[in-house]
């Protein structure tokens, strides 16, 4: 009994540990500079405003691409194919997708699209986040839509709907916040992610908008100065993670009580 | 305009041309719900695509490697760019070793919070505690990384492994375990943190699997005057075998692909070491480490045929983690 409690406390414990010196490391560099200025090279002072900027764009490229996937593959999960056997099949895989190394993806997308192009693509590294994405939106919509009531499909149907207008006006309606959180999870997923960038999208010193150009990130400039010999790299770095640890915190809170609303009745 | 030459006609021609109308509409309405119907099924479809064209991919650009050195490839030991030599051995080894070692940790401390969670903890505190163990499940594993490299592994290398060594250094086996000196990165290092990740991932399936239990189980053990030890033994872990196991083989899964947390903290050596303190490698390790540095074409293929390995073992462990946790559901539908 006494070991359950500890266990406990060690979990718990850990998770204070982790972010109180995630403040203490990160918080002394957060200043205005941060959001301005580009990563400098060694030994001078910057920010990591391109980093901040990659992250922003390549995230919600690889919400925009996968959203509507995992969308439309879970309503076909929950509504049209309820009791078909594709169903049971992509249930299955996608389970095992959802938790596939995320660096195995990297390396998916590296030989799709980097080798042929002969080139580091921010638009890579977008298809890669999709991929992690696509799973996570299948399964929350699934189960959303799973738990909109059967009466509410059938007093459409009996007013004389077509079948996609009861899934897209009554079903997607009844369902949305919980749809919502599973977009709002696979977004505080991605923004952390780094392996499936490190080969994808690259890494990139300066600011660039060019999704056919390398691009920085938040987790890769993470990676790249943390293991750097530079003080001001790895006080960058310190607060790079501070900020990502913030905004996932944030989203995944979000999702939760977006969560606990669940189906609208 | 339409409704205005159906009111302008007269009796037949306007219900003619209603009628008309209307078998338009209706053949537009049923067009719009079969295409929606198609392309839902094209996405759900898609996601098989999608699993079956990474394989197919990594098994492409790990051609070369595999036809190169054959079936030598995973038990060859060495790694040496500089004559294209190379071996999975060491990055297999690691892999395993790291995630054995973490799930030796995180199973025994996972299970209990779950016990805690579901049977002992004071209502009150259920969910916050929860909650937060969830969150700590989503905060990303380049966190976990940073902290273990600049807080956690120098706090070992200077408070736990020299007394580790100086206490083990006599006794036959753990002697060679723990030698050599105390580097802080190494090996045991990335086993804890690894634990620490995989942790809450076990702490949630398994309290979600305890919650299966029916309650009217439950009751009746502890009607029979079974305390709550008992009830555990003989009622709730007997009932939710295969589950608990799911929950564990879906953090083994983890644990085994995972990137970056391990690669800032094992120290990325292409050896094999007998002692957990020295520095390592894993899969993961290896092509983060290496992968934009590989130049030529033969690198290249052994460290996506490293990615072939990683991701066919990770899909033999999620998919038996899978089906053992659609066994327990099926249980508790029925």
């Amino acid at each position: 009994m006494a070991l359950c409690w500890s266990a406990s406390l060690i979990g718990i414990g850990v998770l204070v540990i982790i972010l109180g010196t995630l403040l203490v490391k990160g918080a002394s560099g957060l200043s205005s500079v941060i959001l301005v200025q580009d990563t400098p090279p060694p030994g001078a002072a910057g920010g990591l405003r391109n980093a901040i900027a990659g992250s922003l764009i390549m995230t919600s490229l690889g919400v925009v691409i996968g959203t509507p996937i995992g969308i439309l593959a879970g309503t076909y999960m929950a509504e049209y194919g309820r009791y078909t056997r594709l169903t049971v099949i992509v249930r299955f895989i996608n389970d095992i997708l959802l938790s596939a190394p995320s660096i195995v993806i990297g390396l998916f997308v590296y030989t799709l699209m980097v080798r042929p192009a002969g080139h580091f693509s921010a638009i890579a590294g977008s298809v890669a986040l999709a991929v992690l994405v696509i799973p996570i939106v299948v399964r929350t919509t699934e189960n959303m839509l799973l738990l909109v009531p059967d009466q509410l499909r059938e007093a459409a149907f009996a007013i004389g709907m077509p079948r996609s207008d009861v899934i897209r006006y009554v079903a997607y309606k009844a369902a949305r916040a919980g749809m919502i959180t599973g977009v709002l999870l696979a977004v505080a997923r991605i923004s952390g992610e780094t392996a499936p960038l490190l080969f994808t999208a690259l890494n990139n010193q300066f600011f660039s908008s060019d999704l056919n150009a390398p691009m920085a990130s938040l987790p890769a400039v993470i990676f790249q100065f943390a293991l750097s010999p530079y003080a001001e790299w790895q006080s960058l770095a310190w607060t790079g993670a501070l900020i990502i640890t913030a905004a996932v915190l944030v989203m995944s809170i979000l999702a939760r009580w977006l969560g606990s609303i669940g189906v609208d009745r | 305009m339409q409704d205005v030459s159906i009111l302008a006609a007269g009796p037949a021609e306007r219900a003619r041309k209603l009628r008309r109308l209307r078998a338009k509409k209706l053949r537009r309405l049923g067009d719009g719900d079969a295409r929606f119907r198609i392309l839902t099924k094209l996405s759900a479809i898609g996601v098989l695509i999608v699993l079956s064209a990474i394989f197919v991919s990594l098994m492409i650009g790990a051609a070369l490697a595999f036809s190169t050195f054959g079936f030598s490839f995973f038990y060859t030991q060495g790694w040496n760019p500089v004559t294209g030599k190379f071996g999975a051995l060491s990055p297999i080894v690691g892999t395993l070793v790291t995630s054995f070692i973490a799930m030796l940790i995180a199973i025994p401390v996972g299970l209990g919070s779950a016990i805690f969670l579901t049977e002992l903890c004071p209502p009150l505190l259920r969910r916050p505690i929860g909650i937060a163990i969830e969150l700590l499940a989503g905060i990303p594993s380049i966190i976990f990384g940073i902290w273990g490299l600049f807080i956690f592994a120098p706090f070992l290398q200077k408070y736990v492994q020299p007394p580790l060594i100086s206490a083990l250094g006599d006794i036959p086996v753990l002697s060679t375990l723990f030698a050599g000196p105390p580097y802080g990165i190494g090996v045991l290092t990335a086993s804890l943190i690894l634990a620490i990740m995989v942790l809450p991932f076990i702490t949630a399936v398994s309290r979600d699997v305890f919650d299966t239990v029916p309650p009217m189980l439950k009751e009746s053990a502890y009607a029979l005057g079974y305390t709550t030890w008992e009830v555990l033994g003989s009622v709730v872990v007997p009932y939710t075998r295969i589950g608990l196991l799911g929950g564990v083989m879906l953090g083994l899964g983890r644990a085994l692909g995972e990137t970056m947390a391990v690669t800032f903290v094992i120290g990325n050596a292409h050896r094999l070491s007998g002692s957990l303190l020295a520095p390592g490698t894993t899969i993961s390790a290896t092509i983060a480490n290496e992968f934009t540095e590989a130049t030529d074409d033969l690198y290249t293929s052994a460290l996506i045929a490293l990615g072939v390995i990683l991701f066919l073992i990770t899909f033999v462990v999620l998919a038996l983690a899978r089906l053992m946790l659609m066994r327990l559901e099926g249980k508790a539908g029925s």
